[in-house]
């Protein structure tokens, strides 16, 4: 089992509470890890990724090579593009936010990038936002953006839920609850991904 | 022994703190800030009373170290590779005084300049100060690191250095750790002449320095940080320095079909080269930062040996190395996915909304319209992002203090007036000479104190002078009616913009302290005030 992963988003947008939670279920399975982040001068609104690396044999770069990677989860959907060319070509998955994060000038026409995304061999673009508000609260957008990377992830869904409980456990059982139902309706919309003809 | 998911400098303050810690100091920068806050936080280093204060700036951190080790303690000093620049007058004479109790250096050097002004490779301060120098390939080696540092730091008598690179530094595995060990006793050195570095005791001090370096390459070619690993293709043999041995086993996951010597610790050990030389006839060399080693086994008359590296091109000169770079030289294919480019676009990184420094920046342009552009000295910082639309502020950003500094020497040049843009932690790390200097010359610059009460750009660190910078102007001599502390908000930019072109045409030296808690900070208390 193997399984690299890149987390992309702006900084403060809780990419690496994704990279806690996955991370924590693989270390409960026994699988090796690394996980590289971003510090520094590059949190201050600008574009930032983690590269998660599980294996149940040792893991050795802290870096994802490009055209390595099974999965691309992202919060924001042009950071998400940034890292394309990471995924293993004709095999990895794109699954992102859908809602921009605009702080600057040049920011690409919203319909042309969503587009772009659906037109990916292999992407599921959720509203992540809006799940987030109707089934939990606008925080856990990235809790449901996970839930939708979920089947891709490589790890039992069991262990995911449980890993958020661990995690989210100091902020109480109501942030516990909240983030769950954001992961279930995230796995729900990536389910009823491209079932529905996309003019429906 | 536990297991537990460590930064590279989580890792490195895991082991110094098993490994017997009494005290870590430290500047912040990126990237090896979390070193110290980790031992800040940790309920162990609490219970045994480890010290671990932000020190003023990295030399006042390497020599404290330098103190607590002459009191016969173990001490680390932390800072990124810039900081060794600071650091270096304490460090290359603590080679020459010698450690007493275990002293390790930590310098975090920032190939690729994620977060840098260059990209410096802080190996050579360890050829430069003859010191042992460990550069640990993952975290369980920084781990590690920290437990041989100290004791080959004890057994001879000498600092230590510890470098590593951004990659390890802020990614997370594993750890196994070992039984704690008690910290020392204090204890004093033998010879209370050690540390006095008159020349004729330095002279003395330098000739047991020298006589040790065989024993150091010694200690290199036995340690666990360096290893010959035979192949069977022994066209090509590989020296594989730090992170870059990581890279190689990436790209060959049965195992590297040939030679390879993982090098982890200098100075280099010339029998492991040697044993790698005589087996293969061509040799790749592969290291994170400058070709260090590279340059070393290529001579001054380079050629007798047909060496690849950096330096020739098979791999880039600059900037750090990742697996699609090692394999390419390796002449392994490489598949890389599709770019897009036509939907993405950069996103450089900006202050805050709400950040005060953006209502100084605002007055200071109004404050200068008129005068040709060019004249705004500026230093490290987040306010370094001034130099970017829409502010277009700054016109320097060199190195810790300097903003002052070039202030005063352009204003001699003839360039009136002449502005230097420094934040307050800045300012109480390098600038506070810089201001004596521009009093005692009488200069006319005019010093704006980004005064945000934090160290921001690395997470909001306390500010060594904070509540002290009115009195720190004071009493280097700037008269009180030049000092003058104001408000960066909207409805005060009118006034501040009058401040500022009042004091720009004062013919001496004057101050502006635009005073407001950073808003990240601001937001963090907030938060804590809720939960308490």
């Amino acid at each position: 089992m193997k399984r690299d992963i890149i987390l992309a988003g702006v900084g403060g947008q809780g990419i690496l509470t994704i990279a806690t939670v996955i991370g924590y279920a693989a270390v409960e399975r026994g699988l090796f890890l690394k996980q590289s982040e971003v510090h520094g001068m590059s949190q201050r609104g600008g574009e930032v990724q983690s590269h998660l690396r599980i294996s149940d044999t040792e893991v050795f770069s802290d870096l994802v090579p490009e055209g390595g990677a099974d999965l691309i989860i992202g919060v924001e959907p042009m950071e998400s593009l940034r890292y394309y060319s990471y995924l293993k070509p004709g095999e990895g998955w794109l699954i992102t936010n859908k809602k921009p994060f605009v702080n600057i000038p040049n920011y690409p026409d919203f319909e042309t990038l969503w587009n772009r995304i659906s037109s990916l061999p292999r992407a599921i673009l959720i509203d992540g936002d809006t799940i987030a508000r109707e089934h939990a609260n606008a925080r856990a957008v990235n809790i449901v953006v996970l839930g939708a990377a979920s089947d891709h992830v490589g790890l039992p869904v069991e262990d995911l839920r449980n890993a958020i409980r661990v995690i989210f456990a100091r902020k109480g059982d109501a942030v516990v609850e909240a983030n769950l139902r954001a992961f279930d309706a995230g796995r729900a919309f990536a389910g009823s991904w491209g079932k529905v003809p996309a003019t429906a | 022994m536990k297991r537990m998911m460590l930064l590279g400098d989580e890792a490195i303050a895991q082991g110094a703190l098993d490994a017997g810690l009494s005290g870590a100091y430290a500047y912040p920068g990126t990237p090896s800030t979390e070193i110290t806050e980790y031992v800040q936080r940790s309920p162990e280093a609490k219970a045994r009373g480890v010290y671990a204060q932000w020190s003023a700036n990295e030399k006042t951190a390497m020599e404290t170290a330098l103190g607590m080790s002459y009191a016969g303690k173990r001490a680390i000093a932390c800072m990124k590779h810039v900081g060794l620049n600071v650091a270096a007058d304490g460090f290359i004479n603590s080679a020459i005084t010698g450690a007493n109790g275990g002293l390790i250096v930590v310098a975090a050097d920032d190939p690729s300049m994620h977060s840098s002004q260059n990209e410096q490779d802080s190996r050579f301060y360890g050829k430069f100060a003859m010191v042992p120098t460990i550069e640990p390939g993952n975290q369980q080696e920084a781990y590690d690191a920290m437990h041989y540092g100290f004791d080959l730091s004890e057994k001879y008598g000498t600092p230590v250095l510890v470098r590593i690179t951004t990659r390890l530094a802020h990614s997370r595995s594993a750890v196994t750790t070992r039984e704690p060990r008690m910290q020392n006793d204090l204890r004093l050195p033998e010879n209370k002449r050690q540390f006095v570095l008159l020349p004729a005791i330095a002279r003395k001090n330098y000739q047991s320095l020298l006589g040790k370096q065989e024993a150091f390459e010694k200690e290199s070619s036995e340690s666990a940080f360096n290893r010959l690993i035979d192949g069977p293709d022994r066209s090509t043999g590989i020296v594989a320095a730090g992170l870059a041995f990581n890279y190689l086993m990436e790209i060959f996951p049965d195992g590297c079909p040939h030679p390879v010597l993982k090098v982890g610790q200098y100075p280099l050990p010339r029998v492991l080269v040697k044993r790698l030389f005589d087996a293969c006839p061509r040799i790749i060399v592969l290291e994170e930062g400058a070709p260090f080693v590279e340059e070393m086994l290529r001579g001054v008359l380079d050629g007798y040996k047909d060496i690849h590296g950096r330096m020739d091109g098979l791999l880039p000169r600059a900037g750090e190395l990742n697996p699609n770079i090692v394999g390419q030289a390796l002449g392994k294919e490489i598949r890389r996915g599709e770019s897009i480019t036509d939907v993405v676009v950069s996103r450089p990184p900006e202050l805050c909304k709400g950040c005060p420094h953006i209502d100084t920046f605002e007055a200071l342009n109004e404050a200068l319209r008129g005068y040709e552009e060019g004249r705004v000295f500026s230093d490290i910082g987040c306010y370094t992002l001034g130099a970017l639309p829409p502010f277009n502020a700054i016109n320097s950003c060199v190195d810790m203090g300097a903003s002052i500094t070039m202030a005063i020497g352009a204003a001699e040049a003839g360039l009136v007036p002449s502005i230097a843009v420094i934040g307050d932690s800045t300012f109480t790390h390098s600038g506070i000479t810089g201001l004596l200097d521009a009093v005692n010359a009488a200069v006319p610059i005019t010093v704006v104190i980004l005064d945000n009460d934090t160290t921001a750009m690395t997470g909001g660190q306390p500010s060594p002078g904070s509540g002290k910078l009115t009195d720190i102007c004071l009493g280097v001599g700037v008269p009180s009616e030049h000092i003058i502390v104001i408000e960066p908000l909207k409805k005060n930019h009118a006034a501040n913009v009058e401040v500022m072109k009042r004091e720009i045409q004062h013919p001496g030296v004057s101050v502006i302290i635009p005073r407001r808690e950073c808003i990240q900070t601001a937001a963090d208390s907030r938060k804590e005030a809720k939960k308490s």
